[in-house]
């Protein structure tokens, strides 16, 4: 099988900017993208620099963009992408870290982060004699997060990184989670109030590009969400956020539909919300655009609301 | 073709001029809408931040409901709603025991859903029961000269799984193949695939802010006379706070973002007032002089 790839070339000793270079590869049946960049890097081109290790998707090295998608190259197969996604194979360096050269990239800010969650259990209390067991099911919980192998693909692919480099990001917080959410560690409180903090979790846009890009199904989105209910529900969260849930559970609750005006109210509070809407609602109103000021339920709303009083919400 | 419809809340509320272009061009096109009053709101994403239980049971009375109606297939005209729809009934199906623990919440209004229903968007029934073909045979009015960037908002592309991507895997390029066929121009830039930060405008309004500014002004600069999108609270961060995020980059932007039936609307011969293009808040005056819309 062969195919071409589309490399994007730096090298900072080098005078050019950063640029594309085809190379043509020959690769076996069930060739990874990997096996073709470290052929093009022994017969083509041996100034090439990329990382990688162990081949099989467990160290985490070989993350890249693979036609604008991060993933770990040793995973993605060429065969595959070709048939999906056509013959021109487009390699990148991963996003949202400085390029050093080539497809290798600073991951610094990514270890700092991760760091500044305190990925370690810290008990509360006398040392246990024996050992502690965790429950199968607690256990399974955790386990999702704990697949994590730090590849930074998530990281890479984040869409709220790209605006705002501060954001903690998908891999520091689905490790936050994996340590908030062990029956072993004491410190749970003090680690919801610091994910609970500007840049935490509440910075997530929930855009699923983690999700996807994760080649270990953590799903780190999932597990920001995951903190958030449960700072919500410790009662540590405070802000605007939680408001918003609220809201928006109040309308649908009482009427069976989202309360658009009432949400607002909700979410910026008094005195904030007539000024953050009044100037909306004037521009809305040149446009005959005003939503119903009278919220309308829906037929059956006493039956949504049942729903809700059933399951304690 | 005869669907449940679920045009969630915000196409009648927030975005209100969407809901008649939606239904007007669904006529047109001969897709039979019958909507689901009795049904409720999806959640959007943020009741499952809350209970996930509550989500998957709210969406169990809206498929039980449409299956009560004799209906298979539910379209919906927000990529938000079909999002969460198709993750909850992904689950639902995959899971039968969790079904059933999901219908024993359903039993006092003496709902049960059964696991038949299919989830799609007017915009992939469009490609995949009309057919491109059937659609260009109905364009009276080409949109020829005009470039339209495609803008897709997050849930109707990802997580694939979900979203039966493996059956479509070409349900990312639907909007430029719709563009094509109404004989207007793809445009194809970074930010089409990405956030439009609608979720984060109440929690931290500069990256939002930032999103909406970055993604208008990058379809600008490679030339786009206007944004298509097929989701409303895309269609709201886009247009309504596009002033806002002019102002805060220092940069004008005036790019009209329109909704996917508009657009259709506008090569089908539709007029300005029936698909309310004069009621968003960046002006569509140079997307009406272009396409020559009365």
């Amino acid at each position: 099988m062969d195919a071409t790839f589309k490399i994007r070339r730096f090298d900072p000793e080098d005078k050019q900017d950063p640029h594309y270079e085809d190379f043509n590869v020959e690769l076996p049946e069930y060739g990874s993208v990997l096996e073709g960049l470290l052929d093009i890097r022994e017969q083509q081109d041996g100034t090439l620099s990329l990382r990688c290790s162990c081949k099989s998707a467990i160290c985490g090295s070989c993350s890249m963009k693979i036609n604008g998608e991060s993933r770990l190259a040793c995973k993605a197969m060429v065969s595959e992408i070709k048939e999906l996604e056509g013959d021109l194979i487009t390699i990148e360096p991963m996003g949202n870290m400085p390029v050093i050269k080539d497809l290798v990239v600073d991951m610094d800010s990514f270890w700092h982060k991760v760091e500044s969650v305190e990925p370690y259990l810290q008990p509360k209390g006398p040392e246990p004699e024996k050992e502690y067991l965790v429950s199968n099911d607690q256990m399974m919980t955790l386990a999702v997060a704990m697949n994590c192998i730090m590849c930074g693909a998530c990281v890479s692919d984040c869409t709220v990184l790209e605006v705002d480099s501060n954001f903690l990001g998908p891999a520091a917080l689905a490790k936050a989670f994996r340590f908030a959410a062990d029956p072993r560690d004491g410190a749970q409180e003090k680690r919801l109030e610091m994910y609970d903090q500007p840049d935490g979790v509440w910075d997530c846009t929930r855009c699923f590009m983690c999700v996807q890009a994760c080649p270990k199904d953590v799903a780190p989105m999932e597990r920001i969400m995951d903190i958030r209910s449960m700072a919500v529900e410790k009662g540590i969260s405070k802000g605007r956020g939680m408001k918003h849930i609220q809201g928006f559970i109040n309308g649908v609750k009482h009427s069976g539909r989202l309360d658009e005006f009432g949400l607002a109210r909700k979410t910026y509070g008094f005195p904030l919300w007539p000024f953050m809407l009044a100037p909306m609602g004037i521009r809305r109103l040149l446009r005959k655009r005003l939503p119903p000021i009278f919220h309308k339920s829906i037929a059956g709303a006493k039956n949504v609301k049942k729903i809700f009083e059933n399951l304690g919400v | 073709m005869r669907y449940a419809f679920w045009p969630g809340c915000v196409s009648k509320a927030g975005t209100p001029e969407l809901y008649p272009a939606a239904t007007a061009v669904a006529e047109k096109i001969g897709m039979e809408l019958v909507e689901l009053d009795q049904a409720n709101c999806t959640g959007a994403g943020v009741l499952g931040e809350r209970n996930e239980e509550l989500v998957d049971t709210l969406n169990a009375r809206n498929f039980a409901i449409a299956e009560q109606m004799g209906l298979d297939t539910i379209l919906t005209i927000c990529s938000t709603c079909q999002g969460v729809m198709s993750a909850v009934n992904y689950k639902l199906r995959e899971k039968p025991e969790y079904l059933a623990k999901i219908n024993q919440n359903l039993a006092a209004e003496g709902l049960e859903y059964k696991g038949t229903v299919r989830v799609t968007h007017m915009m992939w029934a469009i490609v995949e029961e009309l057919s491109l073909e059937e659609l260009g045979k109905m364009v009276v009015r080409p949109l020829t000269g005009l470039r339209i960037a495609p803008f897709y908002g997050c849930y109707i592309l990802r997580p694939r799984y979900v979203l039966g991507m493996s059956e479509h895997p070409d349900r990312n390029q639907y909007l430029e193949k719709i563009i094509e066929t109404l004989g207007a121009e793809p445009i194809d830039y970074e930010g089409k695939l990405k956030c439009c930060g609608f979720p984060i405008m109440t929690l931290n309004e500069e990256n939002g802010l930032k999103m909406v500014s970055n993604h208008t002004l990058e379809a600008k600069d490679k030339g786009a006379h206007a944004l298509v999108t097929p989701c409303p609270l895309c269609h709201l961060n886009l247009d309504e706070f596009q002033p806002k995020a002019s102002s805060m980059s220092g940069k004008p932007i005036n790019m009209p973002v329109l909704h996917l039936p508009q657009l259709i609307g506008a090569a089908l011969g539709f007029n300005v007032k029936e698909m309310g293009l004069k009621r968003h808040i960046v002006s569509t005056d140079k997307f009406i002089e272009i396409s020559g819309m009365s």
